[in-house]
């Protein structure tokens, strides 16, 4: 794949280490948004490699890891109904629900099938006219455009057994909820360079100049990673605060006009709860007026739902940055991908998941000790 | 990307994903031409790889390491080189899985 490999190059990351070597002189602390820059991070040592002084604290941004327990449960017992084929990413199956997942169900009988894109659901749902396919709508302004496009094309090829499980997230409402908590330490933001392609930069310099943060775009190869700390450690220490791409090969300033268009047709703004955080206003997409009749939450009355989360899970912390995955005492003993507790366990973009994978499994400390840097 | 097609009125393209050829949905993109690069997301292209300015950042990334050889400490660089060594090593186990299982890509063609 091209401009893949190209910006993996370790000899490129030596310069760009030595700059922040040569530029840093105190400590900050950066947050990196998105679930996906946090396993590049991990998978290639980036938090090892950077100068003591940059700490990355690992953000929000899994949108399988957000999606609040009453949504998963809501999730849970319409995919149990024998009418439902009940169509989901592949890392939604094992997220836990109050008392069982995705995969229970399916082992209990229940239709459920992981697809790729929500297209694939469409498809589903047009060979099965005789059944209700649904779809679960999760995701941060990267995922919600195909989703509003495939609930625009139902309407469109009048594919009526079709509905969506709606629970779309955004990024600029959690980042204002980050810095206006009582914990927060941070000092810096590397924003998620996939939803800046999507949204463009607008709502960016709002939140920079309110919170006096510099705001920098950034992509998901190691030396993306490296660039945005590069550029967001040089504004720290000249005492700037202003939003900079530095992933211009895949964001414009205006995003993607029409992606942006058919969210505003199909979606409206809705306070929502992001699971382990809690409610944050004005932070979620769900289906508009008129759209409400393809709304699985409206067509499917579920009721009688009490949520209860298990007491071990730590992962609100760790997606409020105040908490690091390997911190956690159940990390890696009760809770491992195979039997998460939580989310971030799960996803493929969770921070847990991460440190497992890439077998971070004891303190920061020795971990920092036994990494080839020292 | 490969090709272009129609399929229930919406606009498709064949891309090559690093030899992998997948179905695309191309309503977001419509001027996406044939050989040129995307961004793609569940099967949706949501933005042009912009191949200058990919070049550009390459370059920049080259004047960094060359401005270090000039004036930085060749122990320090030798230092560094180690990890970044492993790095490369780390990627190649890593690399397919990984990129299989991160939802977006960066599609090739």
């Amino acid at each position: 794949m091209k401009y893949l490999a190209e910006f993996q190059n370790p000899d490129l990351a030596k310069g760009l280490l030595d700059d922040i070597r040569a530029t840093v002189t105190r400590p900050w602390a950066l947050m990196e948004v998105c679930g996906g820059q946090t396993h590049t991070i991990i998978r290639h040592g980036i938090d090892q490699l950077l100068p003591d002084e940059v700490e990355l604290i690992h953000g929000p941004g899994c949108p399988v890891c957000v999606t609040p327990l009453e949504v998963i449960d809501k999730a849970l017992e319409i995919a149990s109904r024998p009418e439902v084929i009940f169509c989901s990413f592949g890392d939604m199956l094992r997220v836990p629900g109050t008392d069982r997942d995705l995969f229970r169900v399916r082992g209990e009988g229940g239709d459920v099938r992981v697809v790729y894109s929500p297209l694939d659901a469409l498809e589903i749902a047009r060979e099965n006219p005789h059944r209700e396919v649904v779809f679960f709508g999760i995701g941060f302004e990267t995922t919600a455009p195909p989703n509003a496009m495939t609930v625009h094309q139902a309407r469109k090829q009048n594919i009526r057994n079709f509905s969506m499980l709606v629970s779309h997230v955004r990024v600029p409402p959690a980042i204002e909820a980050i810095m206006t908590s009582a914990d927060c330490r941070v000092q810096g933001f590397l924003a998620a360079g996939h939803v800046c392609s999507v949204m463009g930069t607008a709502e960016y310099p709002e939140l920079a100049e309110k919170f006096r943060v510099p705001i920098v775009v950034t992509g998901f190869e190691p030396l993306d990673i490296l660039e945005g700390v590069r550029r967001t450690v040089r504004q720290l220490e000249r005492g700037e605060h202003t939003v900079d791409n530095a992933y211009p090969r895949a964001v414009r300033p205006e995003g993607n006009p029409a992606a942006r268009a058919m969210l505003e047709d199909v979606f409206e703004v809705t306070d929502r709860a992001w699971r382990g955080i809690g409610v944050i206003p004005q932070s979620g997409w769900r289906l508009s007026d008129k759209y409400r009749d393809q709304d699985a939450e409206h067509r499917f009355d579920v009721t009688g739902i009490n949520t209860c989360e298990p007491s071990a899970c730590r992962s609100g912390e760790v997606l409020q940055g105040l908490l690091k995955p390997n911190e956690c005492e159940a990390f890696g003993t009760t809770c491992t991908p195979r039997t998460p507790l939580g989310a971030t366990m799960v996803s493929s973009e969770g921070a847990c998941a991460a440190y497992y994978l890439y077998r971070r499994l004891g303190t920061p400390a020795a971990n920092r000790e036994a990494s080839p840097v020292g | 990307m490969t090709r272009i097609l129609e399929r229930d009125g919406t606009r498709m393209a064949v891309m090559d994903f690093g030899g992998v050829e997948k179905d695309v949905c191309l309503e977001y993109l419509p001027d996406l031409r044939v050989d040129e690069y995307a961004i793609v997301h569940v099967g949706f292209a949501l933005q042009r790889l912009d191949e200058e300015s990919a070049r550009k950042t390459l370059g920049l990334f080259e004047e960094l390491g060359l401005l270090q050889e000039e004036f930085g400490d060749p122990w320090e660089a030798a230092a560094a080189s180690g990890p970044a060594l492993e790095w490369a090593a780390a990627d190649a186990a890593a690399g397919a899985a990984s990129a299989a299982a991160t939802a977006s890509a960066e599609a090739d063609r």
